[in-house]
């Protein structure tokens, strides 16, 4: 936000998504504004369907060709993302920007060996082939491979899903950029490997001092790995602060809901999880007001007519639409 | 995979002598007896079964069978019952025109099949993707000899551009005469290959693997050829080993309609004079080739895929 000192080093405003699907046109994205200050791991949460991996495909121009940029701006090391050619975001990608995607089983190509896709990611660089082969075999001893100059000759299937990952992350790491978009990287994992998987990222990112953007469902994983933390529903942004204030003193009474349904929460054993009731609205024709009223306990009258502002919450750079935060904002003003 | 090879080889061997029993038994049972074919209708009946007795026809179909598999392991696949020539040197002096006919047909149609498939599937919807679904489609449809019939009238008979009957000499000379039937056999090939590489590629360019190069910033270029196109062919070589039986098929028809030499052209005149040595011999060498045509594309693929490779 304006009051911030820290320079940014990516800052999302006002972007809106519209993808056409069947002759209708869906707002995947409604005026989503999103801070990332360089060495910091925002997470952005919410629940299937609300919007965080359009969002992350958009940072990094790797949207659907049924998708469109409405509205808004992706600034970025002073350049505006949604605004660059193909060839211009291609000179972005991949050198300071990567992406770590879902699932390791497939985002490896399965004829060409590591060593090959982790030389041919670093085609831009001036250096020998032995050279590059030498910086691919280093980066898999970092992130953890064993033996890592035989297994470079070795072939995607030839690895476990962890490893896998740990070799997608690698690669996303290899050219040292400045921003790292993690899209679920953890989602198609056991719970084991998630653990190894979010340690890794950690260390790394603290070796590497790059920013991430990590996706997520999984609000523990967040709570353990990022700084800052961006909730979404039905494709905005309804709160946003600290990881400490959203976990201990969530606003928005989506995000206190969905804190209440995971089930590292519940502490009476129960046969039943708990859920938000209801569905997401129809994002081809979303409700006037409120997005969440439908499914919101404290919904109100003003809820109906006015889409709520973002208004400060409690600690510092917190904030949440939601109206019941009105008289607070205007009391601390 | 040499384990893979020569188990591949042994199985080629047992299909190509359940083959040969089948024939044998067929051929046994198509109306008409060869030695009145080769003495002519006044032979004597004495003369007739000197000479059933002399070709083994009198002995029962079994010994026949065993018979001709012990000479097959000699090297010895008969004698011609007209000349008198050994089948082998008749067949393997045949053979050539007709694996130079199919593998140009092959090669010329493969190419253009991968190229056009590949475009397609790159500008999906447009007008050129549109009409080579249809042509594709069209050629398909269309039998190789109605083709063959129209390139000869058209390129040789009114056009004038390429020889209408033989083979040529030397290699320039070869090239010439084989451009008509190879068009021939091979059109219909282009629209099948490029149907299957299209379908494959589409699926290929919208996988993982590919948003992630992508993502590493890789040019459209360096993805499609040496990441996906390799992924995309897998198919295609699948379709044309097993497709080398319908090659020697329209081969068959080629060689006739062009009077050109050749298995195809041996088979169907060993047929109607009931010269049973003749057609075991072209059976069983086509068989050979065909059971030796999958092999071949089974190690290709596995070849461009470690996948496949390795569960060889």
């Amino acid at each position: 936000m304006s009051e911030m000192t820290e320079t940014t080093l990516l800052s999302v405003h006002d972007l809106s998504i519209d993808f056409f699907r069947s002759g209708a046109k869906l707002h995947a994205l409604r005026h989503v504004d999103l801070e990332v200050r360089p060495g910091r791991i925002v997470g952005i949460v919410g629940e299937s369907g609300c919007g965080k991996s359009t969002l992350a495909s958009s940072l990094i121009g790797l949207l659907a060709g049924n998708a469109e940029i409405v509205s808004g701006s992706i600034e970025f090391e002073g350049q505006d993302l949604a605004r660059l050619s193909t060839r211009q975001m291609r000179a972005v990608r991949g050198r300071r920007i990567s992406m770590v995607f879902q699932d390791p089983m497939t985002a490896l190509n399965p004829v060409v060996t590591i060593g090959r896709q982790m030389i041919d990611i670093q085609y831009r660089e001036k250096r020998s082939s032995a050279e590059k082969r030498r910086i691919a075999a280093e980066m898999l001893r970092t992130v953890g491979i064993p033996d890592a100059e035989s297994r470079l000759s070795a072939y995607p299937h030839q690895f476990s899903g962890g490893m896998r990952q740990r070799i997608c992350i690698g690669m996303a790491l290899l050219m040292e950029p400045a921003l790292l978009i993690a899209d679920e990287p953890t989602t198609a994992l056991d719970a084991t490997l998630e653990v190894q998987v979010i340690k890794l990222l950690k260390e790394l990112q603290q070796q590497f001092g790059c920013a991430i953007v990590f996706v997520s469902h999984h609000l523990g994983t967040v709570a353990e790995l990022c700084d800052e933390v961006v909730v979404m529903y039905a494709g905005e942004v309804v709160e946003r602060g600290a990881v400490r204030d959203i976990f201990r003193k969530p606003s928005h009474p989506y995000t206190q809901a969905l804190l209440e349904c995971d089930p590292a929460r519940i502490k009476t054993p129960t046969r039943e999880l708990p859920t938000i009731p209801g569905t997401l609205p129809d994002l081809a024709h979303p409700p006037k007001g409120c997005i969440f009223r439908e499914r919101c306990p404290k919904a109100f009258a003003r809820c109906e007519v006015e889409a709520p502002a973002d208004y400060a919450a409690e600690g510092a750079e917190h904030r949440a639409r939601c109206h019941l935060l009105d008289g607070k904002a205007r009391g601390t003003a | 995979m040499l384990i893979f090879v020569l188990r591949r080889l042994a199985l080629s061997v047992a299909i190509v002598a359940i083959a040969v029993v089948l024939l044998n038994a067929m051929l046994h049972l198509v109306p008409g007896d060869p030695t009145v074919m080769i003495l002519g209708p006044r032979a004597t009946p004495e003369l007739i079964e000197r000479t059933r007795e002399a070709m083994g026809l009198d002995r029962p179909f079994y010994i026949q069978t065993l018979t001709f598999f012990g000479n097959l392991l000699r090297g010895d696949m008969g004698v011609d019952v007209f000349t008198g020539r050994s089948v082998a040197s008749i067949v393997f002096s045949q053979l050539p025109y007709t694996l130079t006919l199919i593998a140009a047909s092959i090669v010329w149609s493969a190419a253009l099949g991968i190229v056009i498939g590949c475009y397609s599937a790159f500008r999906r919807g447009s007008w050129i993707d549109l009409s080579a679904g249809v042509l594709s489609v069209s050629t398909i449809s269309v039998p190789s000899f109605v083709m063959a019939l129209y390139g000869l009238l058209i390129f040789a008979v009114g056009l004038r551009w390429f020889p209408a009957v033989g083979a040529g000499t030397g290699f320039w000379g070869q090239a010439h005469y084989l451009v008509l039937p190879a068009f021939a056999i091979g059109i219909s090939w282009v629209g099948y290959i490029a149907r299957v590489v299209r379908a494959s590629m589409l699926e290929i360019l919208g996988a993982n693997h590919v948003r992630m190069a992508r993502a590493f910033g890789l040019t459209e270029r360096r993805i499609v050829f040496s990441y996906a196109l390799k992924i995309a062919v897998l198919p295609a070589v699948t379709l044309i080993g097993t497709g080398v039986v319908h090659l020697f098929s329209a081969a068959v028809f080629a060689e006739v309609i062009f009077s050109r030499p050749g298995i195809g052209a041996l088979i169907v005149n060993a047929v109607n004079e009931r010269n049973y040595p003749i057609v075991l011999g072209c059976i069983l060498v086509t068989t050979i080739v065909i059971v030796l045509a999958t092999l071949v594309s089974d190690l290709v693929n596995a070849w461009l895929d470690p996948r496949i490779r390795e569960a060889l």
